[in-house]
């Protein structure tokens, strides 16, 4: 009886804490989008943004935003997935694993404004590169790398080791076996997970402020020559990202409509993470579904 | 070496060999581990080295660094003491973990013990999307909610340690749930089953089975939060007040390691003593981190005993 | 398959970076090129020019380059914002040609400001803000001293309502508090207090707490938000401070690192026009470093 009790109340006490969680975090969802959408429109999408009049945009910052997160994701993903498969199917229980391990951890939690300080130190300075989008992607390598091992070993090894040993049963050698096998069947779990972590590189802020800068020079999008630094497409030329840009107009700025900026630029940077989840999931099941048709 | 000498027999017999492709991708795995290996031991030492040398280059006594809670450094004599910053860090992670640690979990357990079906397809996109959010956004809302809110209603300019928190809590809940909730569904389904064979109710199950069986994980899950939490920067300088005393109470303005950082990092010059300390406030970021770990470590090798 | 894409991607990543660097490497030679090049031989100035410093001086140098690109679409200036600290180490290490500062580069360690050209580019007047219910609106030099210390503590010790003062700082290395803490407190240091370092923030807080009492450059009173203190009786205006009578001013540096040549040149000149110093400077709330009847050196003694 008293244990039914107990339960009973354990219960509303769980249901109460995730409607509390939902609850909050749908207020937030809601009043970004809210207040966000009464600035977004095709003007503030594609304008030049302010640095001290009102009515600024954020064409720019848009763009650096998919652009630094696009260079990131071409170091971190074939280096995750790597370290992901060495996690799952090389290391052995070790000195060396063990290491392994506590570099992966000591990256993950990392705050990312040392990362910053890192990139500022290595990428920025040293280098001589100063304020780059490479500096930045360099940086947020570091900081998502982590994310994506983690998530590439999980989803390897969540496959079922009955597959893994079928395979090298029939003479399939380990390797082969990773490629045809493994990552296949890990695939849908690690895009998912890429998608995921794109969200958050692309919201990061602290470990661009002192990589990519705060600036953005003038973009002409017809330059299409990565060597030009009036190219979007040069990855040698400072970018302020959206979310630096909701940073810098709130406590640095001058402009009169920090409020409009930042609502607008806030929404965006909601609405494509939406996106970003709505795609990998659409991505992941349609891949889910071919695979599982094809073998 | 064996792997390349074997290599080589095999293409000069001219075998269709099946060993290469394992060398080369053995390559590229091991590259890529490496490139952690490296990456971590590269951020320690560059940031270990950089932050020592406002005690080693400019004199600053480390132990008043460490202990004095005057930060002056642009007086005539200036002191240098991060206590201030190191309580304000620890008095925002803290109070945040607080506040999202059960709510974290709770949620988790809902969403995997309780309402499986409905947790699955609508809690954890929700929860994934909101991971996802960027930690300024938080800040804005936090600057142009929250503060204003606590200004009304509580007291104080709004500003300050307890607008940090509930910045931060808010922020780090998701990601605590997110994990938390991972290391819940890892869980083998015979546990469960076991439980509920024996007459177990859910709650016996979930506080006897399930919690204990996945506790290394869901404490990484609120030590991780804590490290996001500590090294949050933008989100918290936006709204903590980012002064250089003790707070009094919790609705004063304080400061973190982070805001400091942040605020003085780019009127400061390179080299100097004003920014090395910088740098030394970084190395405690990152001493703290390796603090995290090795908590994690910690709790996880004890539950295995 | 899909393993052989991953591998391939890999590889690109590499040349990518590889032809980056090398890529780099060009385009600073071409930088290079293009300072000996351009002898403003009467004509269109042209080339690359990067100028990086204050966030405060961002916009005004901004917007100076931008109307220099219209006339001379040749010319390609980036005006990189990162802080006065930043622009100076950058320029005196030469990632910048010019590097703006909101403080002499005499007041900053670790700059070697001997190589340094200093150009003022303009003035910026400031003074304190406060809350308009205070009820005070001139201070004498000594109770904002006393104020700012933290010495008195309530409004009504000045002369004014009957209210707890809340102070509202900037970050230490700030130029703004710089140049206020040392003209307008005698280099009194301020008692803690709440600390932002942006001008909006800082006036949001003071017109939104009763109470309060900040600084901000004179191109933030635009409303009735704040109150705009005189000093010793003399009022915080544009005119009061070209004639040397209100204290609290300083200048906004572009530094160069030896004589600017070349389009650095061109466009400090530019800068120092009458085209600019009349309608970009002032429209931005700056008061025109030419109109100025007083000079200061660094350390902040006035001619």
């Amino acid at each position: 009886m008293n244990s039914r009790v107990t339960d009973k109340i354990a219960t509303s006490i769980f249901v109460l804490f995730a409607a509390i969680m939902a609850g909050t975090l749908f207020a937030l969802l809601g009043y970004i989008l809210y207040h966000g959408f009464a600035v977004i429109d095709l003007d503030f999408l594609t304008s030049n943004s302010s640095s001290f009049r009102e009515g600024g945009g954020i064409k720019n910052q848009l763009f650096n935003s998919f652009y630094v997160l696009f260079i990131t994701m071409l170091f971190t993903v074939p280096l995750g997935i790597g370290g992901g498969i060495y996690m799952a199917e090389y290391a052995k229980p070790g000195k060396v694993t063990d290491f392994i391990r506590t570099c992966i951890e000591v990256l993950a939690s990392l705050p990312s404004i040392v990362v910053g300080m890192f990139g500022l130190l290595v990428f920025v300075a040293w280098t001589g590169w100063g304020y780059t989008i490479l500096s930045g992607a360099l940086a947020l390598t570091v900081f998502n790398l982590p994310v994506i091992v983690r998530v590439c070993e999980d989803a390897i090894r969540s496959v079922p080791r009955e597959l893994k040993e079928a395979s090298l049963a029939l003479g399939v050698t380990h390797w082969h076996t990773i490629k045809t096998v493994l990552l296949p069947a890990a695939f849908p779990g690690i895009l998912t997970g890429v998608i995921l972590s794109a969200g958050r590189v692309f919201g990061e802020a602290a470990a661009l402020l002192f990589t990519a800068g705060l600036t953005t020079p003038n973009l002409d999008f017809t330059n299409w020559n990565p060597f030009n630094i009036h190219s979007p497409l040069n990855i040698f030329r400072p970018a302020e990202t959206l979310s630096v840009h909701i940073w810098k107009v709130n406590t640095q700025g001058i402009i009169p409509d920090v409020r409009e900026v930042a609502d607008g630029a806030s929404a965006v940077l909601v609405i494509s993470v939406l996106i970003f989840n709505l795609l990998a999931r659409w991505l992941g099941s349609v891949i889910h579904k071919r695979m599982s048709g094809s073998k | 070496m064996t792997n390349q000498s074997e290599a080589v027999k095999e293409r000069l017999v001219k075998k269709k060999n099946k060993r290469s492709p394992e060398f080369r991708g053995k390559v590229i795995i091991l590259g890529s581990a490496g490139v952690i290996i490296i990456a971590a031991i590269a951020i320690t030492l560059f940031l270990t080295s950089k932050g020592l040398q406002t005690f080693i280059a400019n004199g600053v006594s480390p132990i008043e660094f460490l202990t004095s809670t005057n930060w002056r450094p642009t007086d005539e004599n200036p002191v240098y003491g991060a206590v201030p910053f190191i309580f304000g860090s620890f008095a925002v992670t803290l109070l945040a973990a607080l506040f999202a640690a059960p709510l974290g979990i709770g949620s988790a357990i809902f969403m995997t013990e309780i309402a499986r079906k409905w947790g699955q397809k609508f809690l954890q996109p929700v929860i994934e999307i909101l991971v996802g959010i960027p930690s300024v956004v938080y800040g804005f809302i936090g600057l142009t909610v929250i503060v204003p809110f606590i200004r009304d209603h509580i007291g104080g300019l709004g500003f300050g340690l307890l607008a940090g928190t509930i910045v931060v809590g808010i922020m780090i809940l998701p990601t605590v749930t997110s994990i938390a909730a991972d290391a819940m569904r890892s869980l083998p389904q015979n546990l469960r089953d076991a439980s509920y064979a024996i007459g177990a109710t859910r709650w016996q199950t979930i506080y006897r089975v399930l919690i204990p069986a996945a506790l290394p994980s869901l404490l990484t899950a609120i030590v991780l939060g804590m490290a996001r939490a500590f090294g949050e920067a933008l989100a918290v300088q936006m709204v903590i007040g980012n002064a250089r005393n003790l707070p009094d109470s919790l609705v004063e303005p304080a400061a973190t390691l982070t805001t400091i950082i942040t605020l003085n990092m780019g009127h400061t010059t390179f080299g100097s003593v004003e920014n090395n300390v910088l740098w030394s406030l970084g190395l405690i970021l990152l001493v703290m981190s390796y603090i995290f770990i090795v908590i994690i470590r910690f709790l996880s090798a004890r539950r295995k005993v | 398959m899909k393993f052989k894409g991953l591998m391939l991607m890999l590889v690109m990543s590499f040349v990518l970076v590889f032809a980056a660097a090398c890529g780099n490497n060009n385009g600073g030679n071409n930088a290079g090129n293009n300072e000996g090049t351009d002898e403003n031989a009467g004509g269109e100035a042209s080339g690359q020019l990067v100028i990086s410093g204050s966030s405060a001086m961002q916009p005004l140098v901004a917007a100076a380059a931008e109307q220099f690109m219209e006339e001379n679409p040749n010319a390609d200036i980036q005006v990189q914002a990162g802080g006065s600290g930043t622009g100076l180490s950058q320029v005196s290490e030469g990632a910048v040609e010019i590097g703006n500062s909101d403080v002499f580069a005499e007041e900053k360690e670790g700059i070697p400001a001997d190589e340094l050209v200093d150009h003022k580019v303009a003035v910026v007047g400031m003074t304190a803000a406060v809350h308009p219910e205070v009820g005070v609106e001139d201070l004498s030099k000594e109770d904002l001293i006393k104020i700012f210390t933290g010495e008195v503590t309530n409004w009504k010790e000045v002369g004014g309502a009957d209210q707890e003062i809340t102070l509202v700082n900037r970050p230490d290395s700030s130029g703004t508090r710089a140049t206020f803490v040392k003209f307008g407190l005698d280099g009194a240091t301020p008692a803690e207090g709440i600390t932002e370092d942006s001008s909006n923030t800082v006036k949001k807080i003071i017109s939104e707490t009763p109470g309060a009492i900040g600084y901000l450059a004179f191109s933030y009173f635009t409303d009735d938000s704040v109150t705009k203190l005189s000093i010793d009786g003399v009022e915080a205006s544009d005119e009061n401070v070209q004639k040397g009578e209100f204290p609290i001013w300083a200048y906004e540096h572009s530094y160069t690192k030896g004589e600017p040549e070349g389009l650095a040149k061109t466009f400090l000149d530019y800068l120092m026009s009458d085209e600019v110093q009349n309608n970009i400077v002032p429209e931005q709330g700056y008061i025109a470093a030419s109109k100025m009847e007083v000079e200061r050196d660094a350390e902040g003694n006035q001619k």
